[in-house]
């Protein structure tokens, strides 16, 4: 057992919720039963929305592509069910708003019937953009809940690849059943991953109250090299304290090192892939397997035989609650997500998401009821908690007032909005909302100022152009009345009557001229 | 009602931490009663009927609801802080004032409990102190100085009436084996050192008598235990005690060692007046302190060398309250100027 090290290093803050892992850790990993129906966001990733190939009424196979990648930042969307294509229009979306993107839905056939990519038996013997271009067709994106397509991330070429499978959300495990169930294959993935990264220094960031997939990741590690010496990869456990699985902390705890503010972790040499990414970029190289399921975690006091399910990306939730929850309550709470950074659906007729890692059904004491928030005492107790180490008490007095331009010199963005310190706070305010809040505001009015700046830019422009036609038409005209004065005393005209009406014909020429020329 | 992450929270809450303040203040209270009777209970019992009733009041006029508002504990708190600092039988009404500028002018005209610029209970006591140097400034002798015993009956008569029941006044019970008025250790050293005598001389008085002083030094080691307390529950943090004490006792024995027959010896400056109260209980109040750190680290010292440089140096025998008030006038540009390195801005980005 030599493959793993304690981190040497800690965070900043960081808080220690209760973990109610035990409620969803102890089954066997199972497939959730054919959905009658998907609905499948095609702007569940970063970036582009993408754009639909297939026609309403049209017949597709489980993986077929239906909507493909636009532009740079997109991800191909696939079908994660065979059947016919009964919608492609704007729908309800698994959001804190119940906002609406467009969707395509698909009526299952319950035939099941699956197309695949060729398998790449030998994927250390490809060149590296075609490991590229499948991990594009398979439609991978961060499955650890920012949905950044991978392929974008795997392009540059870094010197230390971090798989984030800290795991620090409550009640959350999908995760670490992977880790349990599929030891070899993650350890494959990860040689794939040092390939594609070119990375020399691999480790997987894992906190300590995972001792089963750590054992199993050592006795694949065990098998796969022997001895310590020959093994390119180390796992980091690091201490269970809430976030350690945010990016930037994990760097911290593994390396020591802080991302640089509003920097990304490349600007280190770093890059960090979720495990479940990891396996899903390994499975559509290997097996030709696009993204059509994930491993979801359903949990909560109301869920019926809580674990870990396959679930096929754009299962609706309400089917799902239908089957899962205890209670058939129309009130029925639904997390999405870990309680900390989750947020609680307003509308389950919604469909899962590549990113979607667990669905709570809580009961009514289970989680914390919203109530009247009191005054911020300025205890400090958020700044003692918050891992960014920020003043949480600073930034929601000054976002409150709409002290905006205060609220950044603060740091505001560099929140990540982990809760930790709304999760302390004596006076029970929604900390993280108003951070929310102050964010999109600032958003909205760089944006403002930037279509205001453009406009300005472009009269401007216009104003100087005016001047310049303007001043060049007095030029012109200057010139042609010198050209006719000589003209006239060349001519030895003296008589002032002609010499007027010579001048006024010879205006009239030139007008027309211009008028002509235009 | 809004509903935003986190969805799981486990805060010690505002009544909570103020009902924890509260208790930690009985040993410290039950001390002070034990050397300086009943007037002690009589002043708490009087400042917090008026906090409640003026709070009440006043919520209501500002159209909140003043149930809730009773709820948070933090009128007790600043009744209790009060009553703690406020001399034994002093009149009645020295507490209901000093409770009502408190509640009323200092906490919620400034907009209720989170929004005060100034510690309301020390803000009650400095009006006092200013309006009334005399009944603020007669304290009665510890119990086992007293020359003529006191009562319960007529401790009762004199908060309320100001004379016992044969028709003697406050100064009674104040004087001495030689018909001397005596008074807390502080006020005897200033009168001492101001009359022109060295201080071993001065601290030759009776209560003098122990470590420190008579009476007194229990009190602060009362109050240290309950602030203790807080520290173990996690209710307040270190930095501003820690600070306040040993910037208290550095400036102390610099000022001792430079001079020893001026200064007050350290020892006597932490065992005396309001020191541990202070400490632990009153600048500990996280509304009008410096919320940083570092900023905390400052706030306490800055207290303890103004206590110390008043005491020594100053008009008024103890200084708390003016150290408490002026810092927290600094506490805005101390957070500004100590702001911790935010993740990634640091060395270590």
């Amino acid at each position: 057992m030599s493959f793993q090290y304690r981190s040497e290093f800690d965070f900043h803050g960081g808080i220690h919720p209760p973990q109610h892992k035990q409620i969803s850790n102890r089954t066997p990993l199972q497939p959730l039963p054919l959905p009658p129906r998907v609905i499948i966001n095609l702007g569940q990733h970063a970036g582009q929305l993408a754009e639909p190939v297939v026609q309403v009424g049209q017949t597709v196979q489980r993986g077929e592509v239906i909507a493909s990648a636009q532009g740079h930042l997109s991800a191909n969307i696939h079908a994660s069910i065979s059947g016919v294509v009964s919608a492609i229009a704007t729908q309800p979306i698994a959001h804190a708003s119940g906002m609406g993107k467009p969707c395509i839905v698909i009526e299952s056939d319950g035939q099941d019937r699956a197309i695949q990519l060729p398998a790449i038996s030998e994927p250390l013997q490809q060149d590296r953009q075609t490991l590229l271009n499948r991990v594009l067709a398979a439609g991978i994106i961060g499955m650890g809940g920012a949905g950044f397509p991978s392929h974008v991330k795997l392009m540059p070429e870094v010197h230390h690849l971090i798989i984030n499978a800290a795991e620090c959300e409550p009640y959350i495990t999908c995760d670490d059943a992977l880790m349990q169930h599929y030891a070899t294959d993650i350890i494959s993935a990860l040689l794939v991953g040092q390939y594609l990264t070119q990375a020399s220094q691999l480790t997987i960031g894992i906190e300590d109250n995972k001792p089963e997939a750590i054992a199993a990741l050592e006795q694949a590690l065990q098998q796969r090299f022997g001895e310590r010496e020959n093994c390119p990869i180390r796992i980091c456990v690091v201490p269970t304290k809430y976030p350690s699985g945010g990016e930037k902390q994990l760097i911290e705890l593994i390396t020591g090192k802080q991302v640089p503010s509003r920097q990304l972790p490349l600007s280190l040499g770093i890059i960090v892939h979720n495990v479940a990414t990891l396996l899903a970029i390994y499975r559509a190289i290997t097996m030709g397997e696009p993204v059509t399921e994930r491993l979801m975690t359903i949990t909560g006091n109301r869920a019926l035989q809580p674990g870990n399910y396959w679930t096929r990306i754009g299962t609706p939730i309400d089917w799902i609650l239908s089957q899962h929850c205890r209670e058939q309550d129309p009130n029925q709470a639904v997390i999405v997500g870990g309680p900390m950074m989750g947020f609680r659906l307003p509308n389950h007729a919604v469909g899962t998401e590549k990113s979607t890692n667990c669905l709570i059904f809580p009961d009514q004491q289970e989680l914390a009821q919203p109530t009247q928030s009191l005054p911020c005492i300025r205890c400090g107790v958020c700044a003692e908690a918050c891992p960014a180490s920020l003043l949480p008490q600073q930034l929601y007095w000054f976002a409150r007032s709409e002290n905006f331009s205060q609220a950044q010199e603060y740091n505001l963005f560099d929140c990540i909005e982990c809760g930790a310190c709304a999760y302390v706070c004596p006076s029970e305010i929604p900390l993280v909302h108003y951070y929310r809040f102050a964010k999109s505001e600032i958003k909205h009015q760089d944006a403002e100022k930037a279509r205001a700046a453009e406009a300005r830019k472009r009269h401007e422009f216009r104003e100087l152009r005016l001047a310049r036609e303007k001043a060049e038409r007095a030029e012109r005209h200057r010139k042609a009345a010198e050209a006719r004065k000589q003209a006239a005393q060349q001519q030895g005209v003296t008589d002032e009557k002609k010499a007027t009406i010579a001048d006024a014909v010879a205006r009239a020429k030139a007008r027309k001229r211009e008028q002509e020329s235009k | 009602m809004l509903i935003s992450s986190p969805h799981t929270r486990n805060p010690q809450p505002v009544n909570f931490v103020m009902r924890q303040v509260v208790l930690a203040t009985i040993p410290g209270a039950l001390v002070l009663s034990y050397f300086f009777g009943i007037g002690i209970i009589l002043n708490l019992l009087t400042c917090t009927l008026v906090a409640i009733v003026s709070e009440s009041v006043i919520l209501k006029l500002r159209q909140r609801d003043w149930r809730q508002g009773l709820q948070d504990y933090s009128a007790v708190v600043t009744a209790i802080l009060l009553g703690l600092a406020l001399p034994p039988l002093a009149p009645w009404w020295i507490a209901t004032l000093g409770t009502l500028f408190a509640i009323v002018f200092a906490k919620q005209l400034y907009g209720g409990l989170g929004y005060n610029p100034f510690n309301p209970a020390m803000a009650g006591y400095v009006l006092l102190l200013i309006s009334f140097p005399l009944s603020m400034t007669t304290w009665l002798p510890p119990q086992s100085l007293m020359q003529h015993p006191l009562p319960l009956s007529d401790a009762i008569y004199l908060f309320f009436t100001g004379l016992d029941s044969h028709g003697n006044g406050l100064n009674y019970y104040l004087s001495n084996v030689d018909g001397f008025a005596m008074a807390t250790p502080l006020d005897e050293l200033k009168t001492g050192l101001g009359m022109g005598y060295r201080l071993p001389e001065i601290v030759k008085a009776p209560i003098f008598n122990g470590l420190a002083n008579v009476g007194w030094q229990w009190v602060n080691l009362a109050f240290l235990l309950g602030g203790i307390y807080l520290l173990v529950r996690r209710v307040i943090q270190w930095h501003i005690p820690v600070a306040m004490i040993a910037s208290m006792t550095l400036v102390a024995a610099v000022l001792y060692g430079f001079d020893s027959d001026q200064n007050i010896p350290p020892v006597v400056h932490l065992l005396s007046g309001a020191t541990m109260l202070g400490a632990f209980f009153i600048a500990t109040d996280p509304v009008s302190a410096a919320t940083t750190v570092k900023g905390r680290l400052i706030f306490g010292a800055g207290i303890g060398l103004i206590v110390v440089i008043i005491r020594n140096y100053g008009g008024y025998p103890d200084a708390v309250a003016f150290a408490v008030l002026l810092l927290n006038m600094t506490a805005p540009l101390i957070d500004h100027y100590t702001r911790p390195a935010v993740y990634g801005t640091g060395e270590q980005a």
